[in-house]
């Protein structure tokens, strides 16, 4: 593997003359999203044709660790707006961890309790992080996975209704819109209007529908690219195999140029690369969205491909994502590396 | 020997989408076989191609998880109860 790559290490009086003044805010809610763009290179060194370009949006900047952070915020945002989240009312919705933790975050921010329907086999450390927001989790039962949190949810509401405002991050077109309103315009500055595909993981679709209609407003031709896990068996915590799944109100795959399936080794072993790598530590989901990046690249002659990584890994290492890795290493990462390094196909 | 399997949802479209499935085996690593045998498709999900178990697929035999106990070779009697649990849910 090369070990110099474009971006080659700068001196800090370099660095100094392009930062960004650090923002002081009122409210930890004003420093959600504007999160920076890295150019993945050391991984992709050999592999891509000289004109070709990916491009990381590290989501795990935001103040609660990850990009549920937008929806949070504006899904929130707009249930007071509408009254329809007013004083006495308790904030729920069901999540197996980001969007709980945002929820949380946001809740605390504003002084409203929160209450999340997660399935019990989330990670340890998320449920940790969601009770330290003061926020209050109820488990589904593992073997139903999100859907049964979702079931488990609209039972608890049908129950008592008044007391209760449930964002909905599935059918809530706040969530796209925080993505039309940030996400979409920052990659499209960041990039300087260069970006010509843009990749990411589905979940609720809400990523991907906001930052798809925002930069296909700006140029019709960027391709806009899902991933999601291979088979509806998988390990990609954030991720849904949508034709296996309830299908959220907010994704219209219609809108989609294509989606990628990847496979869960292959997102895992894309996590230790990163880390080994690129010293960037992420979550499955970003690895996932790596892989897929990666492979659209690959076909390219000229291009600017921008994913996003959802957050970063320290919220994962005590699950399934680190068992046996110490055996993956550096051998298995030149493995890796040749596996992707195939021909590439297409001409675009 | 007969034993009680807990089937998560992404694999009850092995099982005519039942929930609980009996299996007969000596060892998790049989009883996987037999779920094959009954279930085509089931061993795949669960094993990779060198047999061992997916990382992001845990099983509990009677609520231990079997890499704490002996792995696939975790010893099985009758009646006992197995739960196959995906790593993650799924979801955001």
């Amino acid at each position: 593997m090369a070990t110099t790559s474009r971006s080659s290490l700068r001196l800090p009086a370099d660095a100094n003359q392009d930062i960004v003044p650090t923002p002081r805010a009122a409210s930890v809610l004003d420093l959600v999203g504007n999160t920076p763009l890295l150019e993945v290179t050391r991984l992709t060194e050999g592999l891509l044709h000289p004109g070709v370009r990916i491009f990381a949006k590290l989501e795990g900047f935001n103040p609660g660790g990850s990009v549920k952070d937008r929806p949070a915020r504006k899904m929130i945002e707009l249930g007071l707006a509408r009254g329809d989240l007013r004083p006495g009312k308790v904030i729920l919705d069901s999540t197996s961890g980001n969007t709980g933790i945002a929820l949380a975050m946001v809740g605390a921010a504003i002084g409203y309790p929160v209450e999340l329907v997660m399935a019990s086999n989330v990670s340890q450390e998320r449920k940790k992080i969601i009770e330290a927001f003061g926020a209050k989790p109820i488990y589904s039962d593992p073997l139903e996975g999100s859907d049964g949190a979702i079931v488990l949810c609209r039972k608890i509401i049908a129950d008592n209704p008044e007391r209760y405002f449930k964002p909905d991050q599935y059918n809530n077109e706040a969530n796209p819109l925080a993505h039309f309103e940030g996400t979409g315009p920052e990659i499209w500055r960041q990039t300087q209007g260069a970006v010509t595909h843009f990749v990411a993981g589905i979940g609720t679709g809400g990523t991907i529908m906001g930052t798809g209609r925002y930069l296909r407003s700006r140029d019709p031709d960027i391709q806009i690219i899902a991933v999601e896990p291979d088979d509806p068996m998988h390990g990609l915590e954030g991720l849904k195999h949508m034709a296996s799944s309830i299908m959220p109100g907010i994704y219209h795959e219609a809108e989609l140029n294509d989606k990628i399936q990847v496979s869960t080794e292959d997102a895992y072993e894309m996590v230790y690369a990163l880390g080994q790598a690129e010293g960037m530590l992420v979550g499955q989901s970003s690895g996932a969205a790596m892989v897929a990046a990666l492979r659209v690249a690959r076909r390219l002659r000229q291009g600017c491909v921008v994913t996003v990584f959802s957050d970063f890994g320290d919220k994962y290492l005590s699950t399934n994502l680190w068992i046996g890795w110490q055996e993956w290493r550096r051998d298995r990462l030149q493995q890796l590396l040749n596996k992707w390094n195939e021909p590439a196909s297409a001409t675009t | 020997m007969p034993v009680r399997v807990r089937v998560p949802t992404p694999l009850r479209r092995f099982t005519a989408g039942t929930d609980e499935v009996p299996a007969d085996g000596d060892s998790i690593k049989a009883v996987i076989e037999d779920l094959e045998r009954r279930h085509p498709g089931m061993r795949e999900r669960l094993l990779d191609e060198k047999g061992d178990l997916r990382r992001f697929v845990n099983i509990y035999l009677n609520g231990d998880d079997i890499r704490f106990l002996n792995q696939l070779n975790s010893k099985v009697k009758d009646g006992d109860d197995i739960s196959i649990v995906p790593a993650i849910a799924g979801g955001r």
